[in-house]
C-alpha cells in the first residue's frame, strides 16, 4: 500500500518537473528542475526494490553530473535568458506532434507485446536475498565482469578526452571567423538598443 | 506491492517523450544535453521496472552500466560545449554551422 501512495505522490512531480525543465527559459532553473526529476527517479528505484540504484542515482546524477552541469552554466554565463523559440515558428508544433506520435507508437508497441498487466508485482525478496547490493554484485561480477572492466577504460578515456578538449594551446586564436562579441552596452543605452 | 509495472512504464514513456521534444525544440546546447539526460533516465526507469517484473537483476546491472556511460558522456559532451563556446562565443547549436556544406 505504501508504494501506491509513494508512486502517486512522485509520478506527477516527476512528469511536471520534466515538462518545466524543457520549457525553462533560464538554464539554472532547468538544471534545478532536472535535479528534482533525478530525485523522483531515485524514489521510483526505491519503490521497485533497488536501494543500490537509489543511492547511485542520487550520488552520480544529482551529485556529480548536476554539479558539472551547473559548473558549465556558470562558466558560460548565467544571466542570459534563452528564448524558447525564435526564427522557426513551426518547429515547436512539429516537435510536439512528433512527441505525441512517439507516445502513441510506444504505447501501441507495449500493448501488442506484453499488454497492460494489472497484476500485482511478484515478490522480490527472494531475488534480493542477502541484500540488494550483494545480489547485484553477484550478477555483476559473475556474468558481466568483462563489461565492468571495459567501463573503467571508458571512464579513463572520457577523462583524458575532456582534458584534451578543455585545455588552451599556447598562442591559440581565441575565436574564429565571428565578429568580436558586442561590447556590453552602457546601462543608459539599454532601453534604446533593444 | 500494489503498483503494477505498467504505471512505471507509462511514466517512463512520458519522460522519454518530454526529453525527445526537448531535444527537438531547444536550441541551446546545454538544454539539449539535459533533455538527453532525461531520456537516459527514462530508459533506466523502464529497465529497473522490467527487472522487478521479471525477478531478474540483469536489468538493474544494465541500468548501472547506462549510468556509467551517461557520466562519461556528460564529461566529454560538456567539454565539447565549452570548447564550442570558446570558439564561437555562443552555445547555440545553430551557430555551430562550420561543417555545413
Amino acid at each position: 500500500m505504501a508504494d501506491w501512495y509513494a508512486f502517486w505522490v512522485t509520478a506527477p512531480i516527476s512528469v511536471l518537473s520534466a515538462v518545466a525543465m524543457v520549457l525553462a527559459r533560464n538554464a539554472v532553473h532547468a538544471a534545478l528542475l532536472l535535479v528534482v526529476n533525478f530525485f523522483t527517479l531515485a524514489v521510483f528505484f526505491l519503490i521497485l526494490g533497488s536501494p543500490f540504484l537509489f543511492v547511485v542515482q542520487i550520488i552520480v546524477y544529482a551529485g556529480a553530473i548536476m554539479v558539472l552541469f551547473l559548473f558549465v552554466i556558470m562558466l558560460l554565463g548565467v544571466d542570459q535568458v534563452i528564448p524558447l523559440r525564435d526564427q522557426m515558428k513551426a518547429q515547436p508544433v512539429a516537435a510536439v506532434l512528433l512527441g505525441a506520435g512517439l507516445i502513441a507508437e510506444i504505447v501501441l508497441a507495449v500493448r501488442i507485446s506484453i499488454g497492460f498487466s494489472h497484476k500485482v508485482l511478484p515478490d522480490f525478496r527472494s531475488v534480493n536475498a542477502g541484500g540488494n547490493v550483494q545480489a547485484l554484485a553477484k550478477v555483476l561480477f559473475n556474468s558481466y565482469f568483462f563489461p565492468f572492466e571495459v567501463t573503467s577504460i571508458l571512464l579513463i578515456v572520457a577523462a583524458i578526452g575532456a582534458m584534451l578538449h578543455g585545455r588552451r594551446k599556447i598562442g591559440e586564436e581565441e575565436t574564429i571567423d565571428v565578429p568580436e562579441p558586442a561590447p556590453i552596452p552602457a546601462p543608459a543605452a539599454e532601453g534604446t538598443a533593444r | 506491492m500494489r503498483t503494477p509495472i505498467s504505471y512505471f512504464l507509462v511514466v517512463s514513456v512520458l519522460l522519454f517523450t518530454v526529453g525527445t521534444v526537448g531535444v527537438l525544440i531547444r536550441k541551446n546546447a546545454l538544454l539539449i544535453f539535459m533533455s538527453v539526460e532525461l531520456q537516459l533516465n527514462a530508459v533506466n526507469l523502464a529497465l529497473v521496472a522490467f527487472s522487478r517484473q521479471l525477478g531478474n537483476l540483469t536489468g538493474q546491472v544494465l541500468a548501472f552500466f547506462s549510468m556509467v556511460v551517461a557520466a562519461a558522456e556528460v564529461v566529454v559532451g560538456l567539454a565539447i560545449i565549452v570548447s564550442l563556446y570558446r570558439k564561437r562565443r555562443s552555445a547555440d547549436v545553430d551557430d555551430a554551422s562550420l561543417l555545413r556544406g
